[in-house]
């Protein structure tokens, strides 16, 4: 076995067993299986909020985008600390009210604020739907990172099987006190992996910072900045904008802000978490070392020059390290994603559409044996692949920002808007994603002979104004929203 | 709605409302090329202004208890 590998197998069995030592002395009712008891403080909701935010995403997609495209990987760098801003004024409101209505998932949050179950069901779906692709990124991750540790002995298909049993079997085993603790390992190391890359790479191999990016400026012109058409600072405005609204909406990560024990908990996390961003720096710092280094890597393989600038720079030992702490970085992420998706189609899917009191305990046993089940679907949309890692994630913030308009307008006492309203909004934003996303259709196709200034917008724009525009047109229709709230308790 | 809470705009206008002007490579700041360091610093100064805000926050809160006793 080559020493990658060994070092890649050996963290997992370090985070396997920190999973299952979490878990004793806990007995695994549902809310501690998904919202961990709410007793986090500051710091465990910090690394798991992290936790979820630094995933094989910003790892290798991060620096995939600084080799591949340049300065528009700057845009990971924004959108999570625009979304920060705001969770000072939106998780606390959010939270005092799951705490009062003993809520456990986001669902639960539409179905109590809009008093309706059926929106409940909808909020699901989209959830779940937007999972999938986010979920496949981090296989796919895991994919990369093992097969390129084997130096190609496993095949990333291979690679891929290899890896989503090793996340079935760390849910199953865990829960979310598994993934804090595991996260608190993983936030070391990826500091430790994304520092230690980021200034070792740049300083030693091309004398620094200032003289890697001049190095880049004369043999790429124009790959520092953003080009004047396509991925265009209107492109990237629009894009930071939506992915800022949509940080929220996923339901792994709503849910994870019922774990805190109170709500300063947020205001402090909104103070530190965008310094904690920096850390993506070193990620570009790293992708734009590669560039130089191991040029030629074009298409989804773009994704591998973290991984390949490594092993060229200092061989097998620092790739098990870096591959370690990349594992971590789909797990972790991965398991939420995988945990959060089987509860919401267990409690708020099927529970609710079984029509009949679903006790307890067969809502925490389906929702295990869906662990597998889901992760399956996964992996055959993975193998599919031809994606980077990128691109399937701006895919599935499209989804998952269609829930903010409904959302946001549920928080005053008094909703803004209709259970109706919020519903067919959520709907009809939804169906334009897909249609969009079908006909890959994008802003210039639709309007050609609009300036660039219009036509580079993220077409995710256009799912966004249908969606507002529905929502208020039916609201209107369907009467004044604090008649209906007079009705409720 | 406390007043200094509007604070919390700023880095949205300063980051997204600054890029089509910082776009640009020259000069490099602390080796990093413009637009990154544009939007680096706007990370730091997010940080910044929601400590304030935090800050003040806090000592509202502080002497509204204390008004209360």
């Amino acid at each position: 076995m080559n020493p990658a590998l060994f070092l890649i197998g050996a963290c997992f069995l370090v985070a396997l067993a920190l999973g299952i030592r979490a878990r004793r002395g806990h007995a695994m009712t549902l809310e501690q299986w998904t919202v961990g008891g709410r007793g986090f403080g500051t710091v465990l909701v910090f690394v798991l909020m992290a936790g979820e935010i630094y995933t094989t995403f910003t790892f290798l997609g991060g620096s995939g985008w600084a080799y591949g495209k340049g300065a528009p990987a700057f845009y990971i760098l924004c959108y999570g600390t625009l979304a920060y801003g705001m969770s000072y004024f939106l998780l606390p409101v959010v939270w005092r009210y799951a705490n009062a209505h003993a809520l456990v998932s986001q669902a639960d949050f539409f179905v109590r604020k809009y008093e309706s179950e059926a929106l409940g069901i909808v909020v699901s779906l989209v959830g779940v739907a937007a999972m999938i692709p986010y979920l496949v990124l981090q296989l796919k991750g895991l994919g990369i990172i093992v097969s390129e540790a084997s130096a190609g002995a496993i095949s990333a298909a291979q690679a891929v099987w290899a890896g989503s049993v090793v996340l079935v079997i760390y849910v199953v085993a865990s829960g979310v006190r598994g993934s804090a603790w595991t996260a608190v390992l993983k936030d070391i190391m990826i500091l430790a992996v994304a520092l230690a890359l980021g200034t070792y790479l740049p300083a030693q191999l091309h004398g620094g910072f200032g003289a890697m990016f001049a190095q880049i400026d004369r043999l790429h012109p124009g790959f520092l900045t953003l080009p004047r058409t396509g991925m265009s600072p209107a492109w990237f405005i629009s894009t930071v904008a939506l992915t800022a609204l949509g940080f929220y909406m996923w339901p792994h990560t709503f849910g994870s802000c019922y774990t805190a024990r109170d709500e300063n908990v947020f205001r402090r996390n909104a103070v530190v978490m965008p310094l904690y961003q920096l850390v993506l720096l070193f990620v570009f710092f790293t992708g734009f070392a590669a560039l130089l280094e191991v040029p030629g890597l074009t298409g989804t393989s773009v994704d591998l020059s973290l991984l390949r600038v490594t092993d060229h720079a200092f061989g097998p030992w620092m790739l098990g390290v870096v591959g370690a702490a990349g594992l971590l970085t789909a797990l972790v992420p991965g398991s939420m994603l995988l945990m959060s998706a089987c509860t919401i189609l267990s409690k708020n899917v099927y529970a609710k559409l079984a029509r009949r009191d679903v006790p307890e305990a067969q809502v925490t046993w389906l929702a295990r044996a869906l662990v597998p089940v889901v992760a399956l679907v996964a992996v055959l949309l993975t193998l599919r692949g031809g994606s980077t890692l990128v691109w399937l994630l701006l895919a599935a913030y499209n989804v998952v920002t269609q829930l903010f308009p409904a959302l946001i307008l549920s928080l005053p006492n008094r909703p803004i808007a209709t259970r109706q309203g919020a519903m067919a909004g959520i709907v009809a934003g939804e169906a334009t994603v897909v249609a969009l996303t079908l006909t890959g259709a994008t802003m210039g196709s639709l309007f050609p002979s609009w300036p660039p200034v219009i036509t580079d917008l993220n077409v995710g724009i256009i799912a966004m104004l249908v969606n507002v525009v529905v929502l208020f047109v039916v609201s209107g229709l369907t009467g004044r929203p604090h008649r209906y709230l007079q009705t409720a308790p | 709605m406390r007043w200094y809470r509007w604070l919390a705009v700023v880095p949205a206008i300063g980051m997204l409302g600054g890029v089509p002007f910082a776009n640009r490579v020259r000069p490099y700041v602390l080796g990093l090329p413009f637009l990154l360091f544009w939007v680096t610093a706007w990370v730091v100064l997010t940080s910044a202004i929601m400590w304030l805000i935090y800050a003040l926050d806090r000592a509202g809160e502080r002497n509204a208890a204390g008004d209360r006793r």
